[in-house]
């Protein structure tokens, strides 16, 4: 499973002459930063990482907040048409991002948010909420009512109980959540290839595909800026795995 | 909201889109319809992504669940190796699609080069270089890629799957085998309908691989719908077009996921009689 990982993460050390030996080095006979600060500097990825971090951070927070307000209307309080605003969000679960691509342009054209790192958060807030109301509400619903009717008691309203007892009790099922959205968001591709054109508004992703169009035999280059890609996402993925697999497997309020 | 959106693709699919500012756009009725039934690339496209579905999604559920299996139990090292398998599903896909591509690069490649070393093939083969062989390649990544993601989810069940009843079946002097086939797998049937289901659907939208690893080429051999789709919208900003062949795709993977949901509930009925 990891084999093709070793053989990435030797390759971005190796000097462009001795890429493609034969037979193939794990451990790189001459090793050589040269690739990483090539990428980082003269290539700009320190400035697609920036754009990265900012973009999937902020979706991130947005998508988690908005998320965790609805799943809270959803799981405590009753109101019209709910039902078929719970539906409408299950079939977005179902609808495939690639099919709504041409509209969302358009859309996003007609509200002037092609080539703008606006364009892509609010993009990704919107994909990642459904799927995050859904989980979060049935985190909600198995917290006790007894210790909201508590707090009712001692006269607080529903936005000082969401604060203070909901989103506290629910830290696994956020931190799930946010895991999620962090990699979708860092990891996204399609919708920031079609609506960014500027160069310096790049994303880490676009940013390796089209240097790897450009330099075609690069290869050392190209998985330098990949390491550089998937390392946070190694970090967060085993800083969070219990929490993760716990959230998933919906047993959390248990531990 | 889910709704309006799907509508305007709908709409859009009616039309001859005109994207620069003055250019016209006039409704053709379901001229792109009959257009996309006339065009053997869209049938080719069509027929790619069934191939990958059809390869990858029986791999990604045997070794998923095979995988499942072996961790569930109290072994040592079991959290690094859960985060192994997953690791690739949490990378980026334009990463793994482009490591891929130099894996399987047809001069000193990778691959080429353990075939080799291991006798099973004399010459260098051009994986990206023809239909079948890159279809292949397209599809052993989106295995490596998936087991993870179908292991996690049996591993889950797995866990939920209450311990008296195995050992029970062992007292009753069932083998491993007898006890995975009339205890485990009855117990986790609704959770193996919903991994089927949501891999078919992920399979028939395969996107940035095949446009990452051979851009539909050569000669639109290696097209698949959405890559197809894209090509048409963006590329050629043909929008009428593209909203159509997306809509066409979307219909089929609802229609499949239907049938499937059917199939699964009579599964589920002959099991409870």
């Amino acid at each position: 499973m990891v084999v093709p990982f070793l053989y990435l993460f030797a390759t971005s050390f190796k000097p462009q002459l001795y890429l493609f030996e034969i037979p193939p080095q794990f451990i790189p006979k001459h090793p050589t930063l040269s690739n990483y600060t090539a990428a980082w500097t003269s290539n700009s990825f320190g400035h697609y990482f920036a754009n990265s971090v900012f973009v999937s951070i902020v979706s991130t927070g947005l998508a988690v907040i908005l998320a965790a307000m609805m799943a809270y209307a959803f799981a405590r309080f009753n109101f019209r048409g709910q039902n078929i605003m719970f539906w409408m969000l299950l079939i977005g679960l179902m609808v495939p991002g690639m099919m709504l691509l041409i509209p969302q342009y358009l859309l996003a054209n007609q509200l002037h948010l092609i080539d703008s790192l606006i364009g892509l958060i609010v993009f990704y807030v919107a994909t990642n909420l459904a799927f995050n109301t859904f989980l979060l509400r049935g985190f909600f619903e198995e917290i006790p009512w007894e210790l909201e009717e508590a707090m009712i008691m001692d006269g607080a309203g529903p936005f000082r109980r969401f604060f203070k007892l909901i989103l506290p009790l629910s830290r696994p099922a956020l931190a799930t959540v946010s895991i999620f959205t962090f990699l979708a968001a860092w990891d996204e591709y399609v919708w920031a290839l079609t609506i960014i054109n500027d160069p310096s508004k790049r994303t880490l992703p676009i940013a390796i595909s089209i240097f790897q169009g450009q330099h075609l035999t690069n290869w050392g280059l190209v998985f330098a800026a990949s390491t550089i890609t998937i390392v946070p996402v190694i970090v967060v993925f085993a800083i969070f795995q219990k929490q993760f697999v716990r959230g998933l497997t919906a047993d959390a309020l248990k531990g | 909201m889910i709704l309006f959106p799907m509508a305007r693709a709908l709409q859009i699919s009616f039309y001859n889109w005109g994207v620069f500012p003055g250019s016209t756009t006039t409704f053709v009725g379901l001229h792109q319809y009959v257009r996309e039934y006339h065009d053997p690339v869209f049938w080719r496209a069509l027929e790619n992504s069934i191939f990958y579905t059809i390869f990858t999604v029986p791999f990604q559920i045997i070794f998923g669940l095979a995988v499942a299996l072996l961790l569930v139990r109290k072994i040592p090292g079991r959290g690094l190796f859960r985060a192994l398998f997953y690791i690739p599903v949490v990378t980026s896909w334009v990463v793994v699609s482009l490591l891929f591509k130099f894996l399987f690069s047809t001069d000193s490649g990778f691959v080429n080069w353990l075939l080799h070393s291991l006798h099973l093939s004399s010459h260098n083969i051009g994986w990206l270089d023809t239909r079948w062989p890159s279809m292949i390649t397209i599809g052993v990544l989106g295995i490596w890629k998936g087991v993870g993601w179908s292991m996690l989810i049996f591993l889950a069940a797995l866990m939920g799957v209450p311990e008296t009843l195995t050992e029970a079946a062992a007292i009753d002097g069932a083998g491993p085998w007898r006890t995975f086939i009339s205890v485990t797998l009855p117990s986790i049937r609704l959770t193996l309908s919903f991994v089927t289901i949501m891999l078919v659907i992920g399979s028939l939208n395969v996107f940035t691989s095949a446009y990452i690893m051979t851009g539909g080429g050569p000669q639109q051999q290696t097209e698949v719908v959405l890559s197809y789709m894209y090509h048409q919208a963006f590329n050629f900003l043909d929008f009428g077009y593209g909203s159509a062949l997306a809509f066409t795709l979307t219909l089929f993977v609802f229609a499949i996921s239907f049938v499937q949901m059917r199939l699964f509930r009579g599964g589920v009925s002959r099991v409870i009689r």
